[in-house]
C-alpha cells in the first residue's frame, strides 16, 4: 500500500521530502482514478503508435504483433489516446465492477 | 594564529564568511546590512575569495538563488535586514523545510511604517516561525564566532537546516571594535568541507521541493519540527567544540550575576551589554539583580532558560519589537518565557517592556527604571507589556 | 573609560575621525569602540560620532551622553549646537578654529578646558582640502594624550593609502600648533 500511495511515516520521509528515486511516480497506482477505460479495436488499428506517443502516463507498450497494449495500472482514463487515434480504433467505455 | 584587529563589525562578519570559504553569495544590499555584502563583493572581486557573487535584483531572488545553490551542494551565504527579509520570507520557509543549510546574517532593523532604517528586532521576530535556527550575537566578536559556528551547525548532517546569525543593525553592524579573527587554517580545522545530505546532480537525478498533498504535508512539517528540536543539543556540541579550539565559551542561555539574583533581566542581543553595565551599578547599591540573555531564539531553549531564571522572584522581560496583539498578552520574547515558566508551574512577578524600538537608544538608566518598576509593583498590577521611553 | 563626542557636518569626516581614534586605541592594545549617530548621511547637516577608549572591555551600547572630550570639526557649529552638553567636570572641548582660545571663550561662552587649533588652515596648506578630520586628531593627541601618534599611523595609512602621508603631516602639525587653555 505504502508504495502505491506514497503514504509513509514522517520518520521515513527523505530530507526535505525530496524524491531520490527518478521515475518513482511509476509506482503510484494512478489507474484508480479512471472512470472511462480505453479499449482498442484491433481490426481498425493501423499500428501507427499515436496512442503510445500521446499517452501522458506511459500506458501503451508495443507487443510482439506490433499492436499497442494498455497497462491499466497507470491509465487515468483521460481519453487523449482515443481523441488522437487517426482511425477511431480506441473507444472510451465506462468502467464496470 | 588569530589576530586582534580593530574593524567595523559588518566587515568582520564578511571576513568571517570569507574565512569559511563559501562557494556562493547571493545577496541584495539593504541598510544596515550593506557593508557585509559590499565587503564580500570586494573580497570576491579582488580575488581574495574564490566564490560566485550573484548580484540579484531583489531579496526574493537572493534567497531563491541561495536555495538553488545550496541544493546543488554549494556552501551558500546571504544577508539582509527588515524589508529585505520581508521580501525574501516566502523563500525562507521553503529553504528550511527543504533542509538547505544556508547561512544568513541579519543586521536587525525595524520594519516600516513609518519608514525606519534603524535597529530593532522586528525582522528577527518576523523570521521566528520560518523554521530556521536563529542565533543572536551581543557584540562583534560573537557575530564573527557565530558565523563560523552557523556553518558548522547548518551543515551538520544531523541538522541540515538554514541558520540565521542576528546582529543589531547599526548598534553592532556599524561599530568599530576589537575582534579576534582566526586564520583560514584554523577555520578550516573547525569547519569541515560541506557534504550535503542530498544534492542536485545530473548524474544522479533527484527532485527537491515536490508538492506535499494533505496526506504528506503534516508528516513533512512534523519531520522538520523534529529536526529543529534535535538541533539544540548539536548546537551545544558545536559551542563546546568551538571553545575547545578557540577558547571562547558560548552558551545557549548566557547568564550574568544570576546566582543570587532576586530580579532577573531577560534580554536578547546587544541590549544585554548595556544591561550588564547597569547591573554592575545596581549591584553596587545592593540591588540583587542579574541577567539571562537568549543566545538561541529558535529552537527556543525553554529548559535552559527556566534553569537559569526559575528561582527569580521578579523578571524584567525585554522585547525589542512592537507587538500588535491587542494589549492583553505580552510581547513575543515575553510570551515564550512565560509559556516556558507556565509549563513548569512557575509564576514569578513579571514585567514586559518594549524597548529600543526603531533605533531608540536604550540607556543604563532605562534598565534601572525597569528593575525598579518590577520590584516595587504589586504582582497582578503590571500590564502585559509597557513601552519604555515613549513620550506621553 | 574615556568617552568622546565628535561634532561635525556631513562630509567633514567626523565618523572617520572617530573610527581612527578607536583604531589607534585598539592598535595600542586597549579597547576602543567607535560609532556614528546612525542616520541617513546628509552633506552639511550637523552630525555626531562617538568613541569610547578603555583599558578593560567596553560593555555598553548606549550613546555617549557624558563625554570626557568633545571635538568640534567645524567652528560654525558652535552657534547651532551646545557642544558642552553633558561634558563631564574637568572635560575638554577641542575646537577647529582660526580664533584664539580666549576669543572663542569670550564669544561662545564655553567654560570647560579648551584646546584650539586652526585645523582647516593646516588641512588646506598640507592637503589642499578644507577637511580637518585627521588634522584634528593631532590636537586630540596633544590635548589629552589619550591615543598615541604612532598608533594613528597604521590606521591612517590603511584608510588613506597614497594620501596617508599628507594626513599624517597635517596631524603632526596640528599637534605642534594646538593651544591649550584651562577652564
Amino acid at each position: 500500500m505504502a508504495k502505491e500511495s506514497g503514504i509513509k511515516s514522517w520518520k521515513e520521509l527523505n530530507p526535505g521530502t525530496a524524491i531520490t528515486e527518478p521515475g518513482s511516480a511509476a509506482a503510484l497506482k494512478t489507474g484508480d482514478w479512471r472512470s472511462m477505460r480505453p479499449e482498442t479495436d484491433r481490426d481498425r488499428c493501423i499500428k501507427c503508435g499515436q496512442c503510445y506517443i500521446m499517452c501522458p502516463d506511459m500506458v501503451y507498450t508495443k507487443d510482439a504483433e506490433g499492436y499497442y497494449a494498455q497497462n491499466h495500472y497507470w491509465c487515468k482514463g483521460c481519453g487523449i489516446c482515443a481523441r488522437e487515434c487517426p482511425v477511431g480504433a480506441i473507444m472510451m467505455n465506462e468502467e464496470v465492477d | 594564529m588569530s589576530r586582534r584587529v580593530g574593524i567595523e563589525v559588518s566587515l568582520a562578519v564578511a571576513e568571517a564568511v570569507g574565512l569559511c570559504d563559501v562557494d556562493v553569495i547571493a545577496a541584495y544590499p539593504i541598510t544596515p546590512q550593506t557593508h557585509i555584502v559590499e565587503h564580500l563583493s570586494e573580497l570576491v572581486a579582488e580575488g581574495h575569495l574564490d566564490a560566485e557573487f550573484i548580484p540579484v535584483e531583489s531579496e526574493h531572488s537572493a534567497m531563491s538563488a541561495c536555495v538553488g545553490s545550496s541544493a546543488a551542494g554549494a556552501r551558500t551565504f546571504t544577508s539582509t535586514s527588515s524589508q529585505g527579509y520581508a521580501l525574501m520570507s516566502e523563500i525562507c520557509y521553503i529553504a528550511s523545510t527543504l533542509r538547505l543549510p544556508i547561512v544568513m546574517a541579519v543586521a536587525n532593523r525595524a520594519i516600516s511604517a513609518p519608514i525606519s532604517i534603524w535597529n530593532d528586532h522586528a525582522d528577527l521576530m518576523y523570521a521566528r516561525d520560518a523554521g530556521w535556527i536563529q542565533l543572536v550575537s551581543e557584540n562583534g566578536q560573537e557575530a564573527v564566532d557565530l558565523t563560523f559556528m552557523a556553518f558548522r551547525i547548518a551543515e551538520d548532517k544531523r541538522v541540515s537546516l538554514p541558520v540565521q546569525v542576528n546582529l543589531d543593525g547599526f548598534i553592532m553592524s556599524h561599530v568599530i571594535e576589537p575582534i579576534f579573527l582566526p586564520d583560514a587554517q584554523e577555520v578550516k580545522q573547525f569547519l569541515p568541507p560541506f557534504e550535503p545530505l542530498l544534492r542536485l546532480d545530473p548524474e544522479k537525478p533527484i527532485t527537491i521541493g515536490p508538492v506535499g498533498m494533505p496526506d504528506v504535508y503534516t508528516e513533512a512539517r512534523k519531520a522538520h519540527d523534529e529536526i529543529l528540536k534535535a538541533s539544540k543539543p548539536i548546537i551545544g556540541e558545536v559551542f563546546d567544540e568551538f571553545e575547545k579550539q578557540f577558547g571562547r565559551r558560548y552558551k545557549i542561555i548566557e547568564t550574568y550575576k544570576i546566582e543570587d539574583a532576586e530580579t532577573v533581566i531577560v534580554a536578547m542581543g546587544s541590549l544585554s551589554q548595556t544591561a550588564a553595565t547597569a547591573i554592575d551599578a545596581m549591584r553596587q547599591r545592593g540591588v540583587k539583580v542579574g541577567m539571562a540573555s537568549i543566545r538561541l531564539f529558535r529552537p527556543f531553549p525553554a529548559a535552559e532558560l527556566v534553569e537559569a531564571i526559575g528561582k527569580a522572584k521578579n523578571l524584567v522581560l525585554l522585547d525589542r519589537a512592537t507587538v500588535f496583539a491587542g494589549g492583553e498578552i505580552s510581547g513575543p520574547v515575553a510570551l515564550e518565557v512565560k509559556s516556558a515558566l507556565f509549563d513548569r508551574g512557575l509564576s514569578p512577578k513579571t514585567a514586559n517592556f518594549l524597548v529600543g524600538i526603531g533605533g531608540r537608544d536604550v540607556t543604563g538608566q532605562n534598565f534601572e527604571e525597569m528593575v525598579e518598576r518590577v520590584v516595587t509593583a504589586q504582582k497582578g498590577d503590571l500590564p502585559p507589556y509597557e513601552f519604555i521611553n515613549v513620550r506621553e | 573609560m574615556v568617552e568622546i563626542r565628535f561634532h561635525g557636518r556631513g562630509g567633514q569626516g567626523a565618523v572617520t575621525s572617530a573610527e581612527l581614534t578607536a583604531l589607534a586605541a585598539i592598535e595600542e592594545g586597549k579597547f576602543g569602540q567607535a560609532f556614528p549617530s546612525f542616520g541617513p548621511e546628509r552633506r552639511g547637516a550637523p552630525v555626531m560620532a562617538f568613541v569610547r577608549v578603555s583599558d578593560t572591555p567596553i560593555v555598553t551600547r548606549e550613546k555617549v551622553y557624558q563625554p570626557d572630550i568633545v571635538i568640534v570639526l567645524d567652528p560654525t557649529l558652535l552657534k547651532i549646537v551646545n557642544v558642552e552638553d553633558g561634558l563631564k567636570d574637568g572635560g575638554i572641548v577641542i575646537l577647529n578654529t582660526p580664533k584664539s582660545a580666549d576669543q572663542v571663550r569670550g564669544e561662545s561662552g564655553i567654560k570647560a578646558r579648551l584646546a584650539v587649533v586652526d585645523g582647516t588652515k593646516i588641512a588646506v596648506e598640507t592637503m589642499r582640502v578644507p577637511i580637518a578630520n585627521t588634522t584634528m586628531l593631532g590636537a586630540l593627541v596633544k590635548a589629552t594624550g589619550l591615543i598615541k601618534m604612532e598608533c594613528l599611523q597604521g590606521p591612517i595609512k590603511h584608510r588613506f593609502g597614497p594620501i596617508a602621508e599628507k594626513n599624517l603631516k597635517a596631524c603632526s602639525r596640528a599637534f605642534d600648533e594646538t593651544q591649550l587653555v584651562e577652564g
